[in-house]
């Protein structure tokens, strides 16, 4: 009997929990509240980056919920976000996108750090038509796949560098270059090989070296060797901190002459103050810089921005925080038009969203790629020790003027 | 592109020095694999990590202002006691077992190792720069970084100081006689124990070397040990265990090997050239075993 009791008890218990956790977990909007999802990496090797994109939602967050927050039928609300650590693991993040989903309720997505996490969380918010708004993956193949509720602020990765081809081209005489590219074996720099490749049939360039390097690899001698012993017009690299890290490294050590030097990852590298003046002329791709001319009523400017983000967190955004700030912005925006918390009516006034933010233009094509930001250029500049990322390219936005050619090693102090 | 290295003919002699060079760090790496392997039977899966906490020592004291080529000096030191440290925490408690099982308790290590230095030193890519300049040969057209060639010169000390101190000294002694026969050595009175801890003192040591060495070389990160580890236990299972001079040989023949399929094959293909070479040294030597049997049958 007592038995039976017990079991009762244990079951009844059992049920209330359940309801209790379902009944809490059904809300997408809790009272003033509206709770958005993000599994970013805490820990594990993106974990610097995955800070800077929690840092620069967290300040969007705060910032909105200050100025009035978001009104919705009239009433306002505030936003709110439940972070999860995907210890910078695909398959861990894709759990995690499943539990805030299911089990957290959360209807409304924001985007973890970089392009492979991205791509493992997009199909389960797509299975669960939850819109996701993310700021940290740039994969052309995020927006080839025909996904609906996926939408990207971020310039896609074949952009990075064509402009660094163009810019080549022009220096020549707006005759064809000879371009060596060195890119490493992942999707990100693929893509951005892709992009250089899109550059080259444009222009009629050469490709004279196609080096694709092994994930594993710290070592690019051969490849500079080649560099040196072809003499192409302009070399690209791109194999996030490590690779830009280990080229400019190499290319000083081994006095290889290049007239331009195009990468990514300048700045999460941090470049110039890494490797100071030997990184002197690297022309670097970068989704935002703080002297652009953008606007928005929340951040002010770029350099409204810099400076807020620097009093809240003690250090200059990179682009990776200043982009997940512009995802709440599309957010915000998005509810208000959709005047409702209807998935799927948010997730059309995403698809419709045409604004300004202190990040760029925001306007998605049909795949979710922002196509309204066109990626700029920046050069590292130095003045005695110090060197600095000046904005050389597009035009409208160059603070200085780009330096083409890059002198000679033996010229160089 | 596949023909440039014939075009160009002094990138021949370019590929041969950077694959030596190359080489002569993985052996130093590789021959503490090697050590604790015959001695303990132990794999180190950890070994990379190692590595990298070695580098990291020397990149903190290039922080500081010291300049990260006296890291050669201090790593060691600091990773000996590491290294110690290890062995009485976990290694002590799987070393007469499976190999299996040492290799479980050492993977646990690398990942507890990687998450510990992407705390202290955050996830970030890191060098120190040694500004050591560079050797231009035959008109500047080979140009050999001052830094890697330091690296070769300190790696080829340390091996040779190494094999000295085996032979000569009371310890390298007991632990050589431990790895011919561990029941027999302690019965004769040697402190098997001490000779274990001590072994993978050195082992760590000999990694806090070559991390100091990667420091100024190549690039530091939490997560960029397992490439070391693998590459020396290629390098071991190519050498075979406690012989130091295979070890220096397979080290830069690998690292050569490695070079020239770049230029040939493509960058593309280079790691996978070495692994298919190791592949076909695998074979070469069970066939060559296999018949070695079968005549004493």
């Amino acid at each position: 009997m007592n038995k039976i009791v017990k079991l009762f008890i244990t079951f009844i218990s059992a049920i209330t929990l359940t309801l209790v956790t379902v009944s809490t977990s059904s809300a997408k909007v809790e009272g003033e509240y509206i709770v958005l999802g993000a599994a970013v990496s805490l820990t594990g090797k993106y974990s610097s980056n995955g800070v800077h994109t929690q840092n620069g939602y967290n300040l969007a967050v705060e910032r909105i919920n200050k100025k009035g927050g978001v009104k919705v039928g009239g009433k306002s609300y505030k936003f709110e976000i439940i972070y999860y650590d995907d210890e910078s693991n695909p398959k861990r993040a894709a759990q995690l996108a499943e539990r805030l989903i299911k089990q957290d309720g959360v209807h409304y997505m924001l985007g973890p750090y970089s392009s492979g996490l991205t791509k493992a969380i997009a199909p389960v918010t797509e299975k669960y038509k939850i819109p996701m708004v993310e700021a940290n993956g740039a994969s052309r193949s995020l927006f080839t796949k025909g996904y609906k509720y996926l939408f990207a602020v971020l310039s896609p990765a074949n952009q990075y560098l064509e402009v660094a081809i163009d810019l080549a081209v022009e220096k020549n005489g707006g005759k064809p270059v000879n371009i060596a590219m060195a890119f490493e074996q992942d999707a990100f720099s693929q893509d951005v090989r892709l992009g250089i490749l899109d550059a080259a049939k444009r222009t009629g360039s050469k490709i004279t070296i196609d080096d694709k390097l092994p994930k594993e690899l710290n070592d690019m001698a051969a490849t500079l060797a080649k560099v040196k012993a072809t003499k192409p017009d302009v070399l690209v690299v791109s194999g996030h901190t490590k690779g830009a890290l280990t080229a400019i490294r190499q290319i000083s050590e081994m006095k290889v002459d290049i007239p331009m030097l195009a990468m990514t990852h300048c700045d999460a590298a941090k470049l110039s103050k890494q490797h100071g003046k030997k990184a002197e002329y690297a022309l670097c791709a970068s989704q935002w810089h703080k002297n652009l001319s953008y606007k928005d009523k929340y951040f002010g400017g770029g350099k409204k921005y810099d400076k807020d983000f620097k009093k809240e967190y003690g250090y200059a955004p990179p682009y990776q925080s200043a982009e997940s700030s512009a995802a709440l912005l599309v957010f915000k925006d998005a509810f208000e038009r959709a005047n409702s918390f209807d998935k799927d009516k948010v997730r059309d006034a995403l698809a419709a969203t045409d604004m300004q933010t202190f990040y760029g233009n925001i306007k998605f094509g049909p795949g979710g790629q922002n196509t309204a930001k066109p990626m700029i250029l920046f050069q590292v500049r130095c003045k005695g020790d110090t060197c600095e990322n000046k904005v050389v390219a597009p035009t409208q936005w160059a603070s200085d003027k780009f330096y083409h050619p890059i002198p000679k090693w033996s010229e160089r102090g | 592109m596949d023909l440039l290295i014939f075009k160009a003919p002094i990138l021949i002699v370019q590929a041969s020095m950077d694959g030596i060079l190359l080489g002569i760090l993985f052996a130093l790496i590789a021959y503490g694999m090697a050590l604790q392997w015959g001695v303990m039977n132990i794999i180190n899966i950890a070994q990379g990590d190692l590595v990298i906490l070695g580098g990291y020592i020397a990149y903190s004291m290039y922080i500081v202002g010291i300049h990260p080529a006296y890291g050669v000096i201090v790593s060691p030191i600091i990773m000996f006691f590491v290294g110690w440290g290890l062995y009485k925490l976990v290694i002590n408690k799987v070393v007469d077992r499976d190999l299996f099982i040492s290799i479980l308790a050492t993977f646990g290590i690398s990942i507890l190792m990687q998450q510990l230095m992407n705390s202290i030193f955050g996830a970030d890519v890191v060098l120190a720069q040694s500004e050591f300049g560079t050797t231009m040969l035959f008109d500047n057209s080979v140009t050999l970084p001052n830094a890697k060639i330091f690296s070769a010169f300190i790696s080829i000390l340390f091996a040779i100081a190494l094999v000295i101190y085996m032979k000569k000294s009371k310890l390298g002694r007991a632990i050589r006689a431990t790895a011919q026969n561990a029941r027999a050595a302690k019965i004769l009175g040697v402190d098997t124990e001490k000779v274990y801890a001590a072994t993978f003192g050195i082992n760590a040591a000999l990694c806090g070397v070559a991390g100091a060495l990667i420091s100024i070389t190549f690039t530091l990160g939490p997560y960029v040990g397992l490439p070391y580890t693998v590459r020396s236990f290629m390098i071991v299972i190519v050498a075979g265990l406690g012989n130091l001079p295979a070890v220096a040989i397979s080290g830069m023949g690998l690292g050569v090997f490695e070079e020239f399929a770049d230029y040939i094959l493509g960058t593309e293909f280079r790691i996978g050239a070495v692994f298919m070479l190791l592949v076909f040294i695998l074979v070469y030597r069970r066939f060559k075993l296999s018949r070695k049997r079968e005549y004493l049958k």
